[in-house]
């Protein structure tokens, strides 16, 4: 049987005194696009770079496609884009990708690859004079330009404008009909939701959750709306079925959850008229991955 | 738009192939390097004109172009294989080039390699405009070629080992003031453009230990006085190159 992608259990890294990962255990199927979430510290990049074999890990097994990360056949099935840096400054960004294309046996055509990430203009541009977002793309570029199996994605969003997240979720979105496995790290709910078939969201160097992004939004539906910050939600709660919550977080949202049926829409907008409220983005949705996350890891900044 | 063909197609490229894109890289970056530039040619050029063209020092006898052209020649050796060489991978360790680099299929063999190469074809180059020039300076070597680049061989092996022993433990920073002083250490004291004899009886044995004095001394003894192999110069370069090499080795930080 064909290996996962990624095969984590029980590991550990510490720095220092500092325990960065502690028991760390997930797998990443083959063909998927698994996305790792955490907040800031959470174990995410140190998780990552251990899989690439850029660091060493102080406990338990990690198999990246069935094999040692530490394994010199890995660098060419593996593609990886990390967090920062890793070009010269001085260099142009084509030539870099035709550098790194000349790494590999049957490279993508680097102009081709630059086109499609918007960058043809800047072909001739060095590294240091691009913005954050194009330095981010020539690095998601270097990334699958040996046409790997396997690809890290180190936040692969950060900094980038609307248009360039957009053109990075289709290079996913392509890689994923391609065969190609994609573990990535973002900050970003939607773009996990959006992006993944799977969801690890990581805390304090733990799994807290792991999932489908449906399966950790769960079925539950709430009713959303926006209004005027401090309204009496107890008076609500007593005419709302038994069972249900109210709440406002964060200020002026307000949430109610219980059975979703047209009487408890009926009774919030009554409830709302009385008040003399207008909701506004009134809405029926699940949970969004948001809520998941900030509910398991908590609001505190870190 | 174009459609990219993203099926897994994973592959290393042949050795040959890798090694000789990135030491192409490599000898770009150097050649587009203003900087670098500086200290590799203009100021090794400035030295053979000035030094050859006008009495600023006692040589001794002998025709000044003659005297000078062997230490200018073991000052570009020193530029590119020394200061060039660690500055260049002490900046690539900051930024996160050679972590990277390490993802790729391009092992560390054939990195070092690549730079290596990329060292040797600069150094041809400067060694090239320095003859020209200095044969229009009227110099007249004798002795072996086969000889002088030998220890022009030695001498890189001896100044990379201690390029990339302090690109590969200090900070960007701290390299870049290190290696600028330290050239310009071995440049006043390593017999370049100033015999070893103008410096007191007491120092001078010591200074003749130094790598850059064995090359300057070797090469002058094969270039000006047409000795064979000087084995003590060769001597003090493979112990420096042995020594410096073999500790990078143990102690090059990667990132």
């Amino acid at each position: 049987m064909e290996s996962p992608a990624v095969e984590i259990s029980d590991l550990v890294k510490r720095y220092g005194r500092t325990t960065a990962i502690d028991g760390l255990t997930l797998g990443a199927a083959r063909g998927a696009v698994t996305a790792i979430l955490g907040p800031n510290g959470a174990g995410k990049t140190s998780t990552i770079e251990i899989c690439e074999g850029f660091r060493k890990a102080d406990g338990g097994t990690v198999r990246v496609l069935g094999l040692d990360p530490s394994r010199p056949e890995l660098r060419a099935r593996v593609g990886v884009m990390p967090q920062a840096g890793g070009v010269p400054p001085a260099a142009r960004c084509g030539e870099w990708l035709r550098l790194m294309s000349r790494f590999h046996a049957h490279p993508l055509d680097p102009a081709a690859l630059l086109e499609r990430l918007g960058l043809s203009e800047h072909a001739r541009t060095p590294y240091r004079r691009m913005s954050g977002g194009q330095q981010q793309r020539v690095s998601l570029a270097a990334s699958v330009i040996g046409r790997p199996e396997l690809v890290f994605l180190d936040e692969p969003t950060a900094g980038l404008d609307p248009q360039a997240r957009h053109a990075c979720w289709e290079l996913v979105g392509d890689l994923r009909a391609a065969g190609v496995s994609v573990v990535l790290t973002t900050h970003h709910m939607d773009e996990a939701e959006k992006l993944s078939d799977r969801v690890v969201i990581i805390d304090r160097g733990r799994v807290v959750a792991d999932g489908t992004p449906a399966s950790l939004t769960g079925a539950e539906r709430q009713l959303r709306f926006r209004a005027r910050p401090g309204l009496a939600l107890d008076e609500l709660l007593t005419a709302l079925p038994s069972g249900s919550a109210a709440k406002e977080s964060p200020s002026g949202h307000y949430i109610i959850e219980g059975q979703v049926v047209p009487e408890l829409l009926a009774t919030v907008t009554t409830w709302c008229a009385a008040e003399g409220v207008t909701a506004d983005d009134l809405s029926i949705e699940r949970r969004t991955l948001e809520d998941v996350f900030l509910e398991l890891t908590g609001r505190e900044l870190r | 738009m174009t459609t990219l063909d993203l099926t897994p197609a994973p592959g290393a490229a042949p050795l040959s192939r890798m090694v000789l894109a990135q030491t192409g890289a490599e000898i770009r970056a150097t050649l587009r390097n203003g900087e670098q530039l500086l200290l590799t040619l203009i100021i090794p050029v400035l030295l053979l004109v000035g030094f050859s063209a006008a009495p600023l020092v006692n040589v001794g006898g002998g025709s000044r172009v003659d005297f000078v052209t062997p230490g200018v020649l073991a000052l570009a050796v020193m530029s590119t294989a020394f200061t060039g060489q660690a500055i260049a991978t002490g900046f690539e360790r900051r930024y996160g080039v050679l972590k990277r680099l390490g993802a790729t299929p391009l092992s560390r063999t054939g990195l070092m390699l690549a730079k290596t190469l990329a060292v040797v074809a600069v150094e041809a180059l400067q060694i090239a405009i320095l003859c020209v020039v200095a044969l229009v300076l009227g110099w007249s070597p004798t002795g072996s070629p086969f000889a002088a680049a030998l220890l022009l061989l030695l001498g890189t092996a001896a100044f990379s080992g201690l390029g990339l022993l302090m690109a590969g433990t200090l900070r960007a920073e701290a390299t870049l003031a290190g290696a600028n002083l330290v050239y310009l250490v071995l440049l006043g004291c390593g017999g370049v453009v100033f015999p070893l004899s103008v410096f007191p009886d007491s120092v001078e044995p010591a200074l003749r230990l130094l790598p850059i004095s064995a090359l300057t001394g070797g090469l002058r003894s094969v270039l000006t006085s047409g000795a064979g192999l000087p084995l003590g110069a060769v001597l003090v370069l493979v112990a420096w190159a042995a020594l410096t090499l073999g500790l990078a080795s143990r102690t090059f930080r990667w990132e």
